[in-house]
């Protein structure tokens, strides 16, 4: 059997009241795209630093490509690229002597082809030479990911990478991160841009109050937890809460859909009631319910 | 080399780098600092006092000076760094890598003992412009020289790493280090204080720092030079040990 590039086991972690990993096993399976989601406090964070050793969990076991972060943090911290949530930097370097120091950090020297190449992906070149202090918000951004992938790590975790990002650099993140997994590299994502994850992760966890609520493959994900929806604008919107659905703007009533053979039953039942269709729309699952369905229910 | 060594050294490297690129301000400002002390107070009290029978107040301050400057540069280095990074967030770029806390703790001091050794060199070559100073024993000099800095490189880090904020540390620097510098016989013999003050002054580990520090260049000091050394090395490897200790817990850093 391959090892893992993530396993986790039994993780706690406690901040004084706050319990904020309670009992989190986890296994990310080399070269996935995987999504960790869950509302703000849900132990996202906790669980990315304590993997990377930011923090000391409690109890547990974590793992990267079999290295124990605690027993055998050289070699695991060998093995993983993070890409911090918050915007940080050092204000004293300039990009290339950052790549340079954080190759180093990692036992590389001359690391300039790999770091050209880095900055080649991520269109800074221009900016090789400019301190930090210099550039805008979404280029410290990408510096962010070159500093994480100098020492070419096999498991890449994304922290909120997004986060504040405007739309032509985001595509532009993610398409070079989907290369990068199309390599073979094993990424780890946190957002709170549900389309994102839907997008891109091939599995997700669910995290609610330090617990994994729901594990799953998207595509599983989306056909247990959402079911589909039927848009109808009606001339007399005010009979759908009478037919079980729920009124939206516009003259619009939405009505939920197990599955699509209750499509016809449903428009019968209209016709029967008198309503009259003006327009109609079918709405797909989509993980932005599938998440707060399982919310609610955990 | 072996890569962990190349990671100790890339983090030597960039704590060097970053005093250096400000070097104006971390080398320059306080040999400015230290010689405008030497003129003030060489010019005030010069003629009047002299020192172990035959030496010149101004040749008897410069040590003091030398070494106040040193002590506090070592200091100002590590903590700033790390207060720095902590505050901005970018402490996590040194906590990723596979850097162990010995080599965490060996780059941060080293850099310190570098920085103050830079400052310390400055003040005394400048000095030199202005005053006559005979190097009696050098090695003491070095010797004093790069215990004084590895102590106060070591109390840098842990300021820094204690401190959450700026104020924080500019307490631990403005109660703690520069009251035991200024009273540390910097600009006075301890042998011209009331014998309850020289009691006292005997308490200060920087008495002994600078009193051995001095003993390189006049072969004279208040106490024995083994004396000072001896009382030095038990302080570097006291505070050693208790950084270390620090650092290996994560205190502050892994929370």
């Amino acid at each position: 059997m391959t090892t893992p590039a993530i396993r986790i086991v039994s993780a706690t972690k406690r901040y004084a009241s706050l319990q904020a990993l309670a009992g989190v096993d986890l296994e990310v399976a080399q070269g996935e795209f995987f999504g960790l989601l869950g509302p703000n406090g849900a132990g996202k964070t906790t669980l990315i630093s304590a993997l990377s050793g930011l923090v000391r969990p409690d109890g547990g076991i974590f793992e990267i490509m079999g290295h124990n972060v605690v027993s055998d943090y050289r070699n695991a911290r060998r093995n993983l690229g993070v890409v911090p949530q918050e915007l940080v930097f050092d204000p004293f370097f300039s990009v290339r002597e950052l790549l340079r120091i954080q190759s180093g950090y990692f036992g590389i020297r001359n690391n300039d082809d790999w770091i050209d190449e880095i900055l080649a992906s991520l269109d800074l070149t221009a900016k090789a030479g400019a301190n930090m202090r210099m550039l805008s918000g979404g280029m410290k951004r990408r510096v962010l990911v070159a500093q994480a992938l100098v020492h070419r790590p096999p498991v890449i975790v994304l922290d909120e990478p997004t986060a504040g990002v405007d739309v032509e650099l985001r595509q532009g993140l993610w398409q070079f991160i989907r290369k990068l997994n199309r390599d073979g590299h094993t990424i780890v994502l946190t957002t709170h841009y549900l389309e994102e994850a839907e997008t891109l992760c091939g599995r997700i966890a669910m995290l609610k109050s330090g617990k994994v609520v729901a594990l799953d493959t998207t595509e599983n994900l989306l056909r247990r937890f959402a079911s589909h929806s039927l848009g109808v604008r009606l001339e007399n919107p005010e009979m759908a809460a009478a037919l079980g659905g729920t009124l939206a703007v516009g003259g619009w009533a939405n009505f939920p859909l197990e599955r699509y053979e209750d499509l016809e039953p449903l428009l019968a039942r209209l016709r029967e009631a008198g309503a009259r269709i003006l327009e109609l729309r079918l709405g797909e699952a989509d993980l932005e319910r599938v998440f707060v369905e399982v919310m609610n229910r955990a | 080399m072996h890569d962990r060594l190349i990671g100790f050294r890339t983090l030597l490297y960039k704590e060097v780098l970053r005093f250096w690129k400000v070097s104006f301000q971390t080398v320059g400002a306080p040999v400015l600092n230290a010689l405008l002390y030497l003129l003030i107070f060489s010019h005030v009290l010069d003629r009047h006092v002299t020192v172990y029978g035959d030496v010149a107040y101004t040749a008897f301050l410069v040590p003091g000076l030398v070494m106040m400057s040193l002590l506090q540069n070592a200091f100002a280095n590590s903590s700033s760094s790390l207060i720095q990074s902590k505050i901005t967030g970018n402490i996590i770029f040194v906590l990723l890598p596979p850097l162990s806390y010995r080599e965490f703790y060996a780059a941060y001091v080293i850099a310190s003992v570098l920085r103050g050794l830079f400052v310390g060199c400055g003040v005394l070559l400048v000095s030199f412009l202005f005053v006559e100073l005979p190097l009696a024993a050098p090695g003491w000099i070095f010797a004093f020289g790069l215990m004084g800095g590895a102590i106060l490189g070591s109390l840098g880090v842990i300021a820094g790493i204690w401190a959450d904020k700026f104020d924080q540390l500019a307490g631990f620097q403005n109660f703690l280090i520069m009251p035991l510098t200024m009273l540390s016989g910097v600009f006075y013999s301890i042998h011209s204080l009331p014998a309850f003050w020289q009691k006292v002054s005997h308490i200060n580990p920087f008495f002994f720092m600078i009193d051995g520090f001095r003993y390189g260049f006049f072969g004279q000091s208040d106490v024995s030079p083994w004396l000072s050394l001896a009382v030095v090395g038990v302080c570097f490897v006291f505070l050693a040990v208790l950084t270390l200790a620090m650092l290996a817990r994560g205190y502050k850093l892994r929370a």
